[in-house]
């Protein structure tokens, strides 16, 4: 058995879902990326769409590799920062891969529709196909690509589905201006209409708020 | 320490590039100084639209020779770590000036310059203790001056660390558009109680020395150097972590000076962190004025930019446009990174551009001074990044 380093913070491949989360955000728009990890998605949309991108990220060391890129990033931990911030701040504020693992993911949401006119959120779906037949197959934990580290390691205290996360903005009063199911891989499934489907067979859901 | 020293103004021999204003510095206390001079040093060039320069404010008992060697002393540049050509602060891209603070002793006016009389012409009496007390914010509204005289309408960035840090907050909060990124490290928005207790520990230090003589020691041709070498051992501390201490000195000994007539040598033998820290005393002695002491750690002990603004330090930064980086050091307990962070949350508030960052070091709050590849990088990317935004290329 390997033994893992511990796992305090996401790691995540900020590539797979920077195309199709800029293609959400409107160009010249105010950002907040909350765990932007290298900065990597701000810097994407400075460059390419002129966008006032700012960033928040839990872990210093990316914080650190962050700002010596030059780009705006402050160390901060979204259960906890996002409330000094002022209301309608930013156009949109951005949580990629990252609601599954705060600790209060509908204060966050919350937080996240306050200070933003538009929040977009994209996260691991624990409704995958894979991961459902894992657990009822093996009794165990699912572990597969997407959810690669063992319970008792993870980050991930919150893990969702697409449907879940459907229910939750019904119940919080947020549109769903726009939504999608992707692989691993950032490539959008084709199950635009069929939430059902969409949760079976994407390994991650992408939405785009806005209050009611 | 051990010889008496005699020399009341280190600053004296020696003539400091600067300016002189006299058309009247009005100050926080409500004294107007008749005239004033800001000492400085600048290093690179200023292009051709001015929009390059690059502000740095130096700490408590720093002085302008920041990236060269010190004429005084003879040591090189207090950071010269950071600023020179290639170096973070770029001087063969940007043009880097380096003023001593009002209240300073190394040319800028201060205990240490003539006083005036009533009648507002120049007396040949130092000011001594009747120099009026400053703040962080006469400090910066005389380098205002300064920048103004060079033509200088916005400054790509003000920088300093401590205290130089608490000029680049004043800065940005009271002349928003002149300047582009302002980078406060390793320090605050207010003189904690902590650090007004060690700083009054060092001016009781300066008091108790008889050579003291009221402020007045001018007269006698006699220094407070027992008191003023106090006063810097213990703020010495402060600089330093335990963990730096532990790892430069530990518990090693060291033979007792021979010319040492002090009661520890009774003992034969000295902890070699007494050592250093006598040395660090003797030596600032030689180039510090124990009123420019009293005066500038009383500046920083007044320094509270919320409490200026009603006690909201989002205040202080409404609508701005400047871009902030703020950096502290884990080991820092002078400056500890909850008060950068208390910063960089007030800046949330008011809507600002900002970075903030907490940098690995065990060096305490010395740390922004010394060689921190983390802190150095960071420094170089925020200003590269700010430089791209301000038109000046990446």
């Amino acid at each position: 058995m390997t033994i893992l380093d511990p796992v305090r913070f996401l790691t995540k491949n900020m590539r797979v879902d920077l195309e199709l989360i800029a293609g959400m955000i409107a160009p010249g728009a105010r950002v907040l990326d909350i765990g932007c990890g290298d900065g990597s998605l701000i810097d994407h949309l400075f460059q390419t769409k002129g966008c006032d991108a700012r960033g928040i990220e839990i872990d210093m060391a990316e914080v650190t590799r962050a700002v010596a890129h030059g780009l705006p990033v402050m160390q901060g931990d979204a259960d906890i920062d996002l409330e000094h911030y002022p209301d309608g701040a930013f156009d949109y504020v951005v949580l990629s891969r990252a609601l599954q693992a705060v600790e209060r993911p509908r204060a966050v949401l919350r937080q996240m529709l306050r200070i933003g006119t538009r929040a977009v959120v994209s996260f691991p779906n624990f409704g995958h196909w894979l991961v459902r037949w894992q657990l009822v197959a093996t009794g165990r934990m699912p572990m597969t690509e997407t959810w690669d580290r063992p319970w008792h390691e993870t980050p991930n205290i919150h893990p969702c589905t697409i449907r879940d996360f459907f229910i939750l903005c019904e119940e919080e009063g947020y549109v769903v201006e726009q939504w999608l199911a992707a692989d691993e891989g950032g490539r959008r499934a084709p199950w635009r209409r069929f939430i059902r489907m969409a949760n079976l067979f994407g390994e991650q859901g992408l939405f785009l708020l806005r209050h009611r | 320490m051990d010889q008496p020293a005699t020399r009341a103004d280190p600053a004296a021999s020696f003539s400091h590039s600067h300016v002189a204003f006299d058309d009247g510095l009005a100050l926080e206390c409500g004294t107007t100084l008749r005239r004033h001079t800001v000492a400085f040093r600048s290093y690179g060039t200023l292009n051709a639209a001015r929009t390059n320069a690059i502000l740095v404010c130096h700490a408590l008992t720093g002085d302008q020779y920041a990236a060269e060697r010190h004429p005084l002393t003879d040591k090189p540049g207090w950071w010269e770590a950071v600023v020179g050509p290639g170096k973070p602060v770029d001087t063969g891209r940007f043009f880097v000036i380096c003023p001593n603070v009002l209240g300073g002793c190394m040319g800028s006016t201060g205990p240490l310059s003539n006083r005036d009389a009533p009648d507002g012409s120049e007396t040949d009496e130092p000011w001594g203790t009747d120099f009026p007390p400053v703040t962080i914010r006469d400090m910066v509204r005389a380098q205002k001056r300064l920048i103004d005289h060079l033509g200088i309408a916005r400054l790509f960035a003000v920088l300093g660390g401590s205290m130089g840090g608490m000029q680049a907050l004043q800065w940005a909060a009271l002349y928003p558009d002149s300047v582009f990124a302002a980078l406060p490290i390793a320090s605050a928005s207010y003189h904690s109680a902590q650090n007004i207790a060690f700083h009054e520990v060092g001016r009781q230090a300066i008091f108790a020395d008889p050579d003291w003589q009221n402020g007045q020691y001018w007269r006698s041709g006699r220094i407070p150097a027992r008191g003023l070498a106090v006063a810097r051992m213990c703020a010495h501390i402060t600089y330093l972590s335990e963990e730096a201490l532990t790892l430069k000195f530990g518990r090693r000994l060291q033979n007792a000076p021979k010319d040492s007539t002090e009661a520890i040598s009774l003992f034969g033998e000295m902890f070699e962190v007494e050592s250093y820290l006598r040395h660090q005393g003797s030596t600032f002695v030689q180039r510090f004025d124990a009123n420019s002491y009293l005066t500038i750690t009383r500046a920083m002990d007044y320094f509270d930019l919320g409490a200026d603004c009603g006690g909201d330090l989002a205040m202080a930064f409404k609508g701005t446009k400047t871009r902030f980086l703020l950096a502290s050091f884990t080991s820092d307990w002078l400056f500890p990174t909850a008060e950068s962070r208390s910063v960089a949350r007030a800046l949330n508030r008011a809507g600002a551009n900002v970075s903030f960052v907490e940098l690995p070091s065990d060096k305490g709050h010395d740390a922004f001074l010394l060689d921190e590849p983390d802190f150095h990088r960071t420094l170089a990317g925020f200003l590269r990044g700010c430089a791209v935004h301000a038109g000046l290329g990446g």
